[in-house]
């Protein structure tokens, strides 16, 4: 089997390792890199619990190699709070209990992020067809719905 | 779970992709592998070289040109749902775009890897026929190109040779009159459809129906083109007759098995009932 060095951009710092080509995603960021935040569900592309940032886009890291992710820009839920304070997701995560026992958290966080830059008004609709990508086993979808309305509300003061 | 060992490359041409082809016939394309990195780790598909195309420049666009829509082989879904132009002018290409899988998978799935894919559970081999497109390949003597219909030569099977890989799919551009619609029945967001319908029509302006395409996904071991439905259509004026005749037809050339997304007779009336419904909604779109 064929190992890669790869550099990869995680929340803002150069990382550099030697990886073998089967190696996930979600297994470097995790095992390699010692980021933990960012969890294993399903591991069938389902669930979305693996949900990071590649280059902006959400993805289930579960199904992306990290060889792939050479020379890109990978955003985990360890870099959103800027500076000791919450990113507005987060905050709204928070504010509105939008968790229950918080597996799926970081995974519905990201993928709302990708999806209010898309769309900074989205309608209830559109949140919960944003997310669909996302399993939350508690079903506390009704919370998740207000804690993103509550960022997308709070980063269009921001900006 | 973790994939078996493979050999990676990641050429940065497809000449350099196909040499690779022909040094080991056993290497398999990375796409979007949204299909093929599932396969690997539950060890339903084994591979000794993985053959990434993700880095060759090129391969993502979709354009209008001499007649054709052009789709560059690695357009991701989620390039497709938010293209102005489809969402404009292709409506059955940005129904069945919206459907596909979940907006994560959208993001890494392409277009060309769905149709290599050749799984009759995707969405787009069925659209693809509606559609009447032409599938280009690119092999050792530059490119080919394939009609739809006999680019599904079996269940996970193309036309495509061991050296080819697919690198455009053309669609035929869109004219004043023409038509479309994808209805999917799927338990929740991400399954396979249970069963779902894809129709391209043509209205002409004496408001006779004079080309019709329609596929057929999740109902065989191939996707399915319905051409007695298509047939029955040619000539007609889409009235109420005429489409229920041709939602028969589609019925009778589906050839579902009973499994948990339902019974056979199910998935048959299935197919009825939803071309009807993207037959009316397309003639809708034809006329508007």
């Amino acid at each position: 089997m064929s190992t890669h060095k790869i550099t990869v951009t995680v929340n803002g710092q150069l990382r550099q390792a030697e990886v073998p080509a089967r190696l996930l995603l979600v297994h470097f960021i995790r095992e390699t890199l010692g980021l933990t935040g960012t969890h294993i569900g399903c591991d069938t592309t389902s669930c979305g619990a693996c949900t990071v940032l590649l280059n902006g886009r959400a993805v289930k890291s579960c199904t992306v190699l990290a060889v792939q992710a050479n020379g890109s820009e990978i955003t985990t839920v360890e870099g959103l709070a800027q500076n000791g304070k919450l990113h507005p997701i987060q905050e709204g995560f928070h504010m509105e209990h939008g968790l229950q026992c918080g597996f799926c958290t970081p995974g519905m966080m990201l993928s709302a992020i990708a999806l209010l830059k898309q769309n900074p008004y989205p309608t209830e609709d559109d949140i919960r067809w944003g997310l669909s990508g996302n399993l939350c086993r508690c079903t506390g979808y009704v919370n998740i719905v207000r804690a993103v309305q509550y960022a997308a509300e709070k980063l269009r003061i921001e900006n | 779970m973790i994939p078996p060992e493979f050999d990676y490359v990641a050429p940065t041409t497809l000449q350099e992709a196909i040499a690779v082809l022909e040094q080991k016939p056993d290497a398999k394309i990375l796409a979007g592998g949204h299909s093929l990195i599932p396969l690997l780790k539950f060890r339903l598909a084994s591979v000794n070289t993985l053959v990434d195309i993700n880095r060759i420049d090129g391969l993502s666009y979709i354009r209008e040109e001499g007649g054709w829509l052009k789709i560059g082989a690695m357009t991701r879904e989620a390039d497709l749902e938010h293209d102005p132009l489809i969402g404009q002018k292709y409506p059955l290409l940005a129904d069945a775009a919206r459907t596909i899988a979940d907006p994560l998978v959208r993001n890494m799935a392409t277009v060309g890897g769905n149709l290599a894919h050749a799984d009759p559970a995707n969405d787009h081999p069925a659209v693809m026929l509606a559609y009447g497109a032409v599938i280009v390949a690119a092999g050792p003597n530059g490119l080919r190109e394939i009609p739809i219909t006999q680019f599904f030569t079996d269940l996970f099977t193309t036309a495509l040779a061991p050296n080819e890989i697919l690198s455009e799919i053309r669609i035929p551009a869109h004219k004043a009159g023409n038509g479309g619609c994808y209805q999917k029945l799927e338990r929740k967001v991400g399954d396979y459809a249970t069963a779902a319908v894809a129709v391209q029509i043509h209205i002409g302006a004496n408001g006779v129906c004079d080309t019709a395409g329609i596929g057929l996904t999740n109902v065989g071991p191939t996707p399915i083109k319905a051409a007695a439905a298509e047939q029955t259509l040619v000539g007609s004026k889409l009235d109420d007759a005429a489409i229920k005749r041709a939602a028969q037809l589609a019925a009778d050339a589906a050839q579902p098995q009973s499994d948990y997304r339902g019974t056979e007779e199910y998935k048959r009336a299935l197919v009825k009932t939803l071309t009807v419904r993207a037959l009316r909604k397309a003639l809708e779109r034809a006329r508007n």
